[in-house]
């Protein structure tokens, strides 16, 4: 029954990370009508940004939570400057090229100086050591990460559905043309949007490194698995994305513990049933 | 919106004559390859890179469907070819009809999976049955996993050509890509191909005039997909080793990479595309990871600058069909 | 006529282009401070062409567009709204992922003295009770209203109103006339693209005829009673 449970609890922590990327994709393609296909390699700065702060910097855990997502999204602000905002107008296919090129170079940089072992993360000692819950026994640094990723998720959740801002970005989404006849720089909220978006993936990265080694090819397999949640969640709503990155944690970590063989694949089993069933995906609007 | 097939050279303008022109021109250049100092092993393992180049080029050309998990296809076909050929001993054509029936049985079924969404859903779609099909193959154990099936023989063909003779092979492996880019410029050209223009052209015009859209596209991509598997058979022949590297989404992007820098929607794009990365691969070996930088790069060059494709851009210029 | 007051919008030579179709050849009008200006014509004169390239949103423009004094035709439509310029397009916009008051509240103020919400609720009191109804839930009417009040609170003084009365009720159409006096009778300045030519007509001061992309005619208000039979003409009534 342990081993149930800890395989819940590893399923709970890879579908934090599959909600807090699937959301920053979501909220990227909302705005910029781009499938982000370097999502998981910014991921992978962010956790090297942790580690750099970290060697270089003598910057612990805690300075690295709040600095990471702010250096790797403003990189990413300046990718999107420089380099995305010459898509617009195009067919959407090219957003995926572009950044399947950008995945690749970031990727290969990172292979050709680090190889492609991981280098380990130390937990933060506030964090470390567990809590026996009775039934199972809970590492703190494992709760925490889904804690902290429930947190995110709902926190973004609110800032885009509930706020101001938030509504900024729905209107901006909706009829960029008309927000912009009304004075809002458009251009700028969408440097912006994926700048959060890669934020999230870089948060995504720092809360992985303790627990996943620190390599070049963390994101690679893994934005492979976040597509299919996207599939299989649709892209329509925000939450739709980060409940279903939550439940196919879940699934897969059920998955490990009653049939291990079928654990690397039962996220993309899965797609093939949404899509024989509901091909617009579980919250998806219609193509 | 500028569609990613605005490269593909108006039907008004279509002339047959370039394209016969050239591949005369191809033709002819392939066949004196032993004559010259070029390496015939480089060529071929570049034609077969580039028949799966022109299969994949045969959906998103003139379909419109970006597929990101091709490399099933090519290692599908590679694994029951040369599983075949090594542990059962058929001979050559059978081993090659086995690999590019399991190609084709695969391509109906994701097909049937992945046309129900387009777009960019289509290509995540079918990076993701790439990928599922990539870790069935690492835990298959008549894949031999990360180490392969190795020491694939090349025996004879039909009986008298000795498949292990390097000419023998060479001609052989030329005269199937010869047949086979026929065979893709016939599709093209045909009134299936027209249809198929039509609906990347407009779909909902399609569908209003009648046409089963779903299955002219899905019938694309089994031709597609059963090509590439051709590609992915001819290649145990000439690398004589199949591997865990042609079903992983690299070399899905590879496939990527040569068709868009040949020129997406062309007829000898894919192949001057295939030839170009196959040589960039060989000469950049030893630089390691910085080949994969490199085609990075060259994939954001190529979709900021560089549309069309090296075909493309000449097509372009000289105002003609390639 | 008095020419003493310089315009507020003076258009001249105004060239646009939708892609490849060249749809305005060379507008010439002006709007002096306090008028309510409507542009007449057929379908596929350029009316609504006009105000979109007044605003910027529009392909291609050439030609000079000065607002108070600004050259704007090199500007980014948000540029220009900042400088005054308010747009209320002819399918309203309303956004479907806003609710209504996010919707009212979303253009943000670009200048002080703009309307505050009570007095918006004053106008139209309608959307008072419908704030956290989804924007599009509304009736057309309603939808109306809620676009020409949210440009209302930015503190714009010059209103580009596209065919604001287009598919409502005779009931409702009244509505929106009474605020479009009460607006005029603030001093705002309205450039008005109307269908309706009898609303217009009890409405505007000042009318031009736009036909291909051109003006082609132009009257007071006061003139309109001895052109009828000209003006029935170029609209094809």
């Amino acid at each position: 029954m342990q081993a149930l449970y800890g395989q819940l609890l590893v399923g709970l922590i890879n579908g934090s990370f599959y909600a807090l990327l699937s959301l920053g994709l979501a909220v990227i393609f909302g705005m910029l009508e781009i499938i982000n296909f370097a999502h998981g390699a910014l991921y992978m700065i962010g956790a090297f940004t942790a580690y750099f702060l970290l060697q270089y910097g003598g910057l612990n855990y805690w300075w690295a939570l709040l600095l990471a997502p702010l250096i790797v999204g403003a990189f990413g602000m300046l990718l999107e400057r420089t380099l995305l905002r010459r898509l617009k107008g195009l067919d959407p296919l090219y957003g995926l090229l572009l950044t399947f090129g950008l995945a690749l170079v970031i990727q290969g940089v990172f292979q050709n100086y680090f190889g492609s072992a991981g280098m380990p993360y130390a937990i933060p000692d506030q964090l470390r050591g567990g809590v026996n819950l009775g039934f199972m026994y809970l590492p703190i640094y494992r709760g925490w990460v889904v804690i902290v990723s429930l947190v995110v998720c709902i926190a973004t959740w609110y800032l885009i559905e509930r706020t101001r801002l938030g509504a900024y970005l729905r209107a901006a989404t909706e009829n960029p043309t008309l927000v912009r006849a009304f004075g809002i720089n458009v251009p700028l909220t969408i440097t912006l949007t994926y700048g959060l978006g890669v934020g999230l993936a870089a948060l995504a990265g720092v809360l992985s490194a303790p627990i996943n080694q620190v390599g070049p090819l963390m994101g690679a397999d893994l934005i492979i698995v976040v597509f299919a949640v996207v599939v299989i969640g649709g892209m329509g709503s925000i939450m739709g994305s980060v409940i279903t990155g939550f439940a196919l944690g879940v699934i897969e970590g059920l998955t490990k513990y009653f049939y291990p063989e079928a654990s690397n694949t039962v996220v993309f089993v899965l797609m093939v049933l949404v899509l024989l069933v509901k091909p617009t995906g579980l919250t998806g609007r219609a193509n | 919106m500028a569609s990613i097939t605005e490269n593909a050279a108006p039907d008004k303008n279509r002339s047959m004559a370039d394209e016969i022109v050239g591949f005369i021109v191809m033709a002819v250049l392939l066949a004196v390859v032993p004559f010259t100092g070029i390496y015939p092993y480089f060529v071929m393992q570049a034609l077969c890179f580039a028949l799966f180049a022109c299969a994949f080029n045969l959906l998103i050309g003139y379909s419109g469907l970006l597929s990101f998990g091709h490399s099933m296809f090519l290692g599908t076909a590679g694994y029951f070819t040369a599983y075949t050929l090594k542990l059962w001993g058929v001979p050559p054509a059978v081993g090659v009809l086995i690999g590019v029936a399991a190609a084709a049985v695969l391509s109906v079924i994701t097909g049937a999976i992945a046309i129900r969404r387009q777009g960019i859903y289509f290509a995540m779609i079918t990076l993701a049955l790439s990928q599922l099909m990539f870790f069935i193959y690492l835990r298959a154990p008549f894949t031999g996993g990360e180490d392969g099936i190795q020491g694939i023989p090349q025996g004879t063909l039909f009986w008298v050509l000795d498949l292990s003779h390097t000419n023998t092979l060479y001609y052989v492996v030329v005269a199937v890509f010869l047949l086979a880019f026929l065979l893709i410029y016939r599709i093209v050209n045909s009134p299936f191909g027209e249809v198929l223009k039509a609906i990347r052209e407009n779909e909902p015009r399609a569908i209003s005039l009648g046409y089963k859209v779903d299955q002219y596209k899905l019938l694309a991509f089994i031709l597609s997909g059963t090509l590439a598997g051709l590609a992915g058979s001819m290649k145990m022949f000439v690398t004589q080793n199949a591997s865990l590297t042609d079903v992983h989404w690299t070399m899905s992007g590879e496939v990527v990479l040569m068709t868009l820098v040949g020129g997406l929607g062309t007829s000898f794009g894919p192949v001057v595309g295939a030839f170009i990365i196959v040589a960039m691969q060989q000469y950049l070996a030893s630089f390691g990871q910085w080949v994969m930088v490199m085609q990075g790069a060259v994939f954001i060059i190529c979709v900021l600058t560089f549309r069309r494709g090296i075909v493309g851009e000449i097509a372009h210029y000289f105002k003609r069909s390639l | 006529m008095l020419e003493a007051t310089a315009p507020l919008l003076d258009v001249k030579g105004l060239h646009a282009w939708y892609g490849e179709s060249h749809i305005l050849h060379g507008m010439d009008f002006h709007v002096r401070p306090g008028e309510v200006v409507t542009l007449l014509g057929r379908n596929g004169a350029g009316k609504s062409t006009t105000l979109k390239s007044i605003m910027g949103i529009i392909g291609k423009r050439r030609g000079s567009v000065m607002f108070e004094g600004h050259e704007t035709i090199q500007l980014p439509s948000d540029r220009i709204a900042r400088l005054g310029v308010a747009f209320c397009p002819e399918e309203r916009g309303i956004f479907a992922s806003l609710d209504v008051k996010e919707n009212l509240l979303l253009p943000p103020a670009i200048r002080p003295g703009g309307m505050p919400v009570e007095r918006i609720f004053d106008l139209f009191p309608n959307l008072k009770e419908r704030l956290t109804s989804q924007g599009t839930k509304l009736s057309g009417g309603e939808q109306q209203m809620l676009a020409i009040a949210r440009i209302l609170r930015t503190g714009a003084r010059f209103l580009m109103l596209d065919e604001p009365t287009e598919g409502l009720a005779p009931v409702i159409i009244q509505q929106i006339g009474r605020t479009i006096s009460r607006l005029k009778a603030e001093g705002f300045t309205i450039l008005l693209v109307e269908q309706n030519f009898r609303f217009a007509a009890d409405l505007a001061d000042r009318f031009y005829v736009v036909e291909h992309g051109q003006v082609i005619d132009t009257f007071a208000s006061g003139e309109l009673e001895a052109n009828m039979q000209k003006l029935h003409h170029y609209l094809g009534v």
